[in-house]
């Protein structure tokens, strides 16, 4: 278990590295934008030369890089080029906003495929035809598709309840905020809730079909244990693969919804920051995407490990 | 759609042999078709936007601003005064490119990747996944935005790297099928006749493989479509080119003053991806082999039951005019015609005949525990019990007065479950013992069908314990509610020979020590020479025999039971009937 959690962290460490380091070339190569952009269109060619080298722009590439993570490491992200702002301090506002958003949306994406995957499996026929064909649907609509669509039919006619634009913070208050949360939460979840629901069904099916679950038929056990408690736990572990990666998608699919409802999250942060080159701030914003990423697939096979005694005693 | 770019939904990563009727499946299903009609109208309509629009998508006249559909600007006009039907045309375009630059791109990548580390293995295939597993990891959207930003809005390279960030999918996919493929005898039989590497793997492998990756592509377009259209209404679009995002966008700000510019490109956009994305579920159907059509938990049983308290000395069970049916393509198929069967306290009947000869089908049909799909057409059963039946319904007995042992041990236990909580669950579910009594009675019973260390397999999961532990688990579990009838369907055919000897032995012990009637369905003459009182011999659905176990041996009467025991009595056999039967009778 210990070499396994070890061997685990090492390759998070080093997705961690190269993700970053990936990133960090991209921006850079529009490196003398960057100067251009922070000065303003008057600006001179020796005023840029200035900027990027004030900025260390100038230097080759692997030194940078190696310069942002020492300090990174040392627990300094520097700040953003335009606006000066610690990159802590902007990640520290924006990410609770983005994270109450995706978990609110991970709820919604589990409590509802559970009881859609489960309900078609169990009474197949026409209820599972009418779930499947919702769920490809679901899954095929863009988030921000859908986002549009929940503001053009909820939040305009209903403003009030809905507000098209804008966040209230959970801290602030719990209704304000689930006003502000739950229409891009539900634009985040649909897409998932097809597919997860789609994975449960076909593995609850699959599961439907083993000689145990006829055992544990002859042996008197309620219907009710053996749906809820015999074939979705072994259902649960393909579907729980199928979850992380939709909620690692989400955390691509967020920056597009917080635009559209002007919800002050990390992507809206991320994307303005790739959009000027702010590199402090992109290179910020996609450790933290990547830490979140690695964190979930550590979090799925520390899960699978409960969900399966098999895998338990490999590791 | 998926956000990720690099998660596609998963394909199965068994080389499916395509079949040659694909195209013929596939046309016959609506859904399939109809996608494939509204995809090839799009990509004409991207070939003749300049035929088919009915003004310049860029033309701008005051008087259309923001103007409401019309007889000549059948979808009216955008904030800026340009026609929206025409622009609306246009757009395809961009989108058709999208989805050619970046599947191709993935598809190609991720093909050849494949091919290479799932035939070569090893190294290429270390590289190979590691560089996949970075792709998946990437944050896909922050890496366009920022190559954007970099490059300027050129929609091609843009498209390039989403192509490499798809890229992963068909790299996975195309490695898993390879390697199966790769273990197939034909690719070694073309290895041992000279054939090249390269020939071998584009002849044999690429062949086995084609039908899945036509399905990830489809998907791959639909995700290509998706993001290439977000990516435009976050305004990272060529301002010079009509597109769908670009007109949600502009829409989009344009929202309290004309909400319906943003229902044109929102319908045109949904249209697309969903139909690719249904044409790539359809496809898949059809090559898998659908596991869609569930047969609806519906229950036709037209057995009648009658279940009573017993008064004297009437068969424990009776069973008349049986019959099994099974739904197949062409209509219910009968697997029982009319088996009639019947068994006294305390006797052991063994129901002999070979496999597809409808034995288990009847075994289940008594316990109720038919698959899905299967129905019982007729027939009568009368249990009569020891005590007061508390209702009609057969689930008032399974598990209590009836039990059941399966064939395979191991695959009757749930993996995800102790054996300890698997048998307390089963004893609770017919007891109104507490937890604890459970337990005590469970480490009882598990001691009783001879397990050494009970509390140690007790806490075992089932993989840690072997086959012939798990059948004296799964028996102990089965005697648990101390059951009048006990149906056994081949308790031993799984096990080791030496494990079989046992697990009889102690199925006859059980069978004295509680009286209790057994139902031992198998296939081995030897076992029921073994074990049982009466034997009925079954073939083809029917019950073509039955009598007394040493009357059947020595003048079998019907040709089948006579080939039954032709093919299993050697003279081990032989011998071992004349010692037990001569014990025993």
């Amino acid at each position: 278990m210990l070499s396994f959690v070890a061997r685990r962290i090492a390759t998070g460490v080093a997705l961690v590295l190269i993700v970053t380091a990936i990133t960090f070339a991209m921006v850079f190569a529009s490196g003398s934008n960057i100067a251009a952009n922070i000065l303003g269109e008057n600006a001179t060619a020796d005023q840029i030369a200035a900027k990027q080298s004030e900025l260390g722009l100038d230097r080759a590439l692997p030194i940078q890089y190696f310069d942002w993570l020492t300090s990174a490491l040392g627990g300094d992200l520097g700040s953003s080029y335009f606006t000066g702002e610690q990159v802590w301090g902007a990640l520290a506002t924006r990410v609770p906003v983005t994270v109450s958003l995706v978990v609110f949306a991970m709820l919604l994406i589990v409590i509802v495929s559970v009881a859609a995957g489960v309900l078609a499996a169990r009474r197949g026929g026409k209820v599972d035809s009418a779930v499947q064909m919702v769920s490809v649907v679901g899954f095929a609509l863009p988030s921000y598709w859908i986002a549009l669509v929940l503001v053009l039919l909820i939040a305009i006619p209903m403003p009030r309840v809905f507000p098209p634009t804008g966040y209230v913070p959970l801290s602030e208050s719990v209704w304000g905020w689930l006003g502000t949360a739950t229409l891009p939460a539900l634009a985040l979840a649909i897409g998932g809730i097809g597919a997860v629901s789609q994975q449960i069904r076909g593995s609850m099916l699959d599961v439907l079909r083993l000689d145990y679950i006829r055992t544990l038929r002859s042996r008197g056990i309620s219907p009710r244990s053996i749906f809820y408690r015999h074939a979705l736990r072994n259902a649960a572990g393909p579907a729980l693969t199928v979850l992380s990666l939709q909620l690692i998608g989400m955390l691509g699919g967020v920056i597009i919804i917080e635009r559209v409802f002007a919800l002050p999250g990390i992507g809206v942060l991320a994307s303005s920051a790739a959009l000027r080159g702010d590199i402090p701030v992109v290179m910020g914003t996609v450790a933290f995407t990547v830490l979140v990423v690695v964190f979930v697939n550590l979090l799925v096979d520390i899960l699978q490990g409960v969900l399966n005694p098999k895998v338990r005693i490999d590791v | 759609m998926s956000d990720n770019p690099a998660v596609l939904p998963p394909t199965s990563a068994e080389p499916s042999a395509p079949k040659p009727g694909v195209m013929r499946d596939l046309a016959r299903r609506p859904v399939a078709v109809g996608s494939a009609v509204v995809l090839l109208v799009v990509v004409l309509v991207a070939i003749f936007a300049p035929l088919m629009a009915p003004f310049d998508p860029d033309g701008t006249q005051l008087r259309l601003t923001n103007s409401l559909p019309s007889a000549e600007y059948l979808l009216g006009g955008d904030r800026s005064g340009r026609d929206i039907l025409s622009r609306l045309l246009y757009s395809a375009r961009a989108t058709v490119m999208a989805a050619v630059i970046a599947t191709t791109v993935a598809v190609v990548l991720g093909v050849v990747t494949g091919l290479l580390a799932g035939y070569y293995g090893r190294a290429a295939d270390w590289i190979g996944s590691w560089i996949a597993n970075v792709l998946i990891a990437v944050p896909g959207i922050i890496v366009l935005i920022t190559l954007y930003a970099t490059v300027g809005s050129n929609q091609r390279v843009a498209m390039v790297a989403l192509g490499i960030l798809l890229a992963p999918n068909f790299f996975r996919l195309v490695r898993a099928l390879t390697m199966s493929v790769r273990k197939e005898y034909y690719v070694d039989a073309a290895r041992v006749s000279g054939l090249s590497d390269l020939r071998i793997v584009s002849r044999h492998v690429l062949y086995s493989v084609r039908g899945p990756i036509v399905v990830q592509a489809a998907f791959a377009a639909g995700v290509a479509i998706s993001l290439q259209a977000g990516l435009e209404f976050l305004g990272l679009g060529d301002a010079g080119a009509p597109s769908w995002g670009g007109m949600l966008l502009e829409a989009f700000t344009n929202i309290y003053r004309a909400p319906l510019q943003l229902v044109w490109p929102g319908i045109a956009l949904a249209v697309v991806v969903s139909a690719l994305v249904m044409l790539g579920n359809s496809i898949r159907d059809t090559l898998e082999g659908s596991k869609t059509r569930v047969p609806s938990a519906e229950r036709h049983s037209k057995l009648s039951v009658n279940i009573s308290k017993s008064t004297g000395d009437e068969p424990v069970m009776t069973l008349e005019g049986l019959v099994v049916e099974y739904r197949t393509v062409t209509g219910w198929k009968r697997v029982v015609h009319d088996a009639s069967l019947s068994v006294s306290k305390g006797e052991v009947l063994g129901l002999i005949g070979e496999s597809g000869s409808g034995k288990s089908q009847t075994a289940f049909a008594i316990l109720d525990l038919l698959p899905a799909g299967a129905r019982i057409a007729g027939g009568t059963l009368d249990l009569r019990l020891r005590s007061e039946p508390r209702s009609q319904d057969r689930a008032s007995v399974l598990g209590r007065s009836v039990a059941y042992i399966a064939q395979e041990p191991r695959s009757n236990l749930d993996p995800s479950f102790t054996v300890g909580q698997q048998l307390v669950e089963g004893i609770r579910a017919s007891s109104d013992r507490s937890r604890a009594d459970a337990k005590t009675y469970a480490l009882e019973l598990l001691d009783r069908v001879g397990i050494v260390d009970p509390r140690k397999t007790f806490d075992a999961y089932p993989h840690e314990i072997s086959g012939g532990m798990a059948q004296r688990v799964l028996i102990a579990g089965a005697i648990a509610p101390e059951p009048e009838l006990l149906i056994a369907d081949e308790p031993t055919t799984a096990l080791d020979v030496t494990v079989q000897a046992e697990i009889l032995e102690l199925l006859r012990q059980l069978q004295e020590e509680r009286g209790m009637a057994i139902v031992l369905v198998t296939h081995n003459f030897g076992v029921v020479a073994d074990l049982c009182d009466r034997v009925a011999v079954m073939d083809a659905g029917v019950i073509v025999e039955e009598g007394v176990t040493q009357t059947v041996f020595d003048a079998p009467q019907h040709p089948k039971t006579r080939a039954l025991l032709d093919a299993i009595l050697d003279a081990d056999v032989v011998r071992q009937m004349d010692n037990q039967t001569g014990a025993t009778l």
